[in-house]
């Protein structure tokens, strides 16, 4: 019972790294209608951020976090300025092809400057484990402080869109592009803002994917990426909620499939999970019922 | 004087030519009419005014100022607010948070508030359903909604696309008084309308549209006795 409870808790944890991830794609998606296909290489950036700041030059871990958080929002808002913003009426597939390309050039620029060996980083959570029922229950630090930003996260996220004038700005540009620039909403101002906020948190959840797991490559990035994708069209893609419920399922289904069935197969039943789901409903748990135009 | 002139104004949809070369005016305080048919060009002229589509020849003037490039956002806060086709509507936000977008450019928290109860005052049932989602508002009441949405900017001139377009004939008569009443507090319209009997009615001036040209221009009393705008537009 205490091994389950363990591995619960380390899948809600991995969960809210999905999740933190899931919310740059459903809000990219949501209200500029695109899949950046290069959020999961942002991550990767932003742990190589950290990493630099705090294992190489030794800063402290909060700076470190600090600058992998401005790296990663300037670098997402420069993609989004250079390579998307150009593409605004041309085919989605078109901006489709783009972010796969920027996928790959952020990976292979990694490449270039840190090699392909991993990099051991450490943890930017230095606290002490929690243990509960006299030991038989050890939670590590940086499995309570990922869910606690998870929390924290979405708390300042659902605030943030439904009390200030940018939040409501982007439920706008996500509905009616057309109508939200004759309210007098800069459409391409809010696009940018989105930008940078998915970027900064995908800095974030770097830190706290690579504390969890140190090895740091500049692939570290993809197979994270692609489960929280999965995990926001899981959700619902373009709904907050659906990214964080979505995030959690995915990471839980996952440790369990892991510890109980067998640790090579748990992608491989994540997967099959979301087929399933999506047969059923093809708008994920909590996306909108409508036929959307692609 | 005029505050807004549209000259020699050319649209395209890629190789389509929507507006050929059209040329209006619309003096401060008028109500004017663009009627005409479907396909006419009506609407492209009101999206190309709030930079929706981009003109291909000719200039937009407003309040003498050049604004044909001027991206569309940045026209609200100059005064211009476009109530367009189909009321646009946020369908998933609530009234109230529609009313506030259309404030999105005003930063005088307590004049909005006022501006907020003078639309409530104007259009009752919004109050009512201030806290609904936009969505689940009757055709009419969204046509409110837009309106109210528009006027929250405080323009000095609004645009009106097809208003009564889809309405029952009480709320028709309903809109027509109150684009009379916004027309009176001060604000200058430029109404499209297929509903050209109800529009010429209370415009001051207006043009008929014909494929992208102008056919027929002048005073809204003489249009309603022209005999080719009665046999057209009038089906009498």
């Amino acid at each position: 019972m205490m091994s389950f409870l363990s591995y619960f808790i380390s899948g809600v944890s991995l969960g809210s790294v999905y999740a933190i991830i899931a919310l740059g794609y459903t809000m990219v998606y949501g209200i500029a209608r695109m899949l950046n296909f290069a959020h999961g290489d942002i991550i990767m950036i932003g742990g190589f951020a950290i990493f630099t700041a705090v294992t190489t030059m030794g800063l402290p871990p909060l700076a470190g976090i600090l600058i992998g958080v401005v790296v990663c929002t300037v670098l997402g808002v420069t993609i989004e300025r250079v390579a998307y913003r150009p593409l605004r009426e041309a085919s989605s597939l078109a901006v489709l092809i783009t972010a796969i390309g920027i996928s790959y050039l952020l990976q292979n620029v990694a490449l270039l400057i840190f090699g392909s060996n991993s990099h051991q980083f450490t943890s930017v959570v230095n606290l002490p484990n929690l243990v509960l029922a006299d030991g038989r229950l050890n939670i590590s630090s940086t499995t309570i402080v990922t869910i606690l930003s998870c929390i924290v996260i979405m708390i300042a996220l659902t605030t943030f869109i439904n009390r200030t004038r940018t939040g409501q700005a982007m439920l706008a540009v996500s509905e009616d592009r057309g109508a939200a620039s004759l309210m007098g909403i800069d459409v391409n101002k809010t696009i940018a803002v989105t930008f940078a906020i998915g970027s900064a948190l995908a800095a974030i959840a770097g830190a706290l994917l690579c504390s969890a797991y140190p090895s740091l490559t500049p692939y570290t990035g993809s197979m994270p990426g692609i489960k929280a994708f999965t995990a926001a069209v899981f959700g619902g893609i373009g709904s907050i909620p659906g990214a964080l419920l979505g995030g959690i399922i995915l990471g839980v289904i996952e440790n369990l499939s892991k510890a109980y069935i067998s640790s090579q197969l748990s992608d491989a039943i994540v997967f099959a999970v979301l087929i399933v789901v999506l047969l059923v409903r093809p708008t994920g748990i909590l996306g909108r019922q409508i036929n959307e135009k692609v | 004087m005029a505050i807004l002139e549209v000259k020699d104004l050319e649209v395209y949809y890629g190789v389509i030519q929507a507006i050929k070369g059209i040329s209006f005016e619309v003096n401060e305080g008028e109500i004017i009419a663009l009627i005409g048919a479907n396909g006419a060009g009506k609407t492209t002229t009101l999206q190309t005014i709030t930079g929706l589509i981009p003109a291909k020849a000719g200039h937009i003037l407003y309040d003498g100022k050049d604004i044909t490039r001027v991206p569309g956002y940045k026209l609200v806060s100059m005064g211009i607010a476009h109530v367009p086709e189909g009321r646009r509507v946020f369908a998933e936000l609530t009234v109230l948070q529609n009313l506030k977008l259309g404030a999105y450019t005003r930063k005088d928290k307590e004049e909005i508030e006022d501006s907020l109860k003078n639309i409530y005052q104007r259009f009752p049932r919004l109050e009512e359903r201030k806290n609904q989602p936009a969505g689940t508002l009757s055709g009419g009441e969204q046509q409110m909604l837009a309106m109210g949405r528009a006027l929250m900017s405080r323009p000095r001139l609004m645009l009106m696309d097809e208003p009564s377009m889809g309405l029952s004939p009480i709320y028709v008569n309903e809109i027509f008084d109150i684009i009379k009443e916004i027309h009176k507090s001060g604000t200058t319209v430029l109404l499209v309308e297929q509903n050209a009997k109800k529009a010429l009615a209370i415009a001051d001036k207006a043009y008929v549209l014909e494929t992208g040209t102008i056919a027929l221009s002048g005073d809204a009393k003489e249009l309603m006795n022209n005999d080719q705008v009665k046999k057209a537009y009038l089906s009498e």
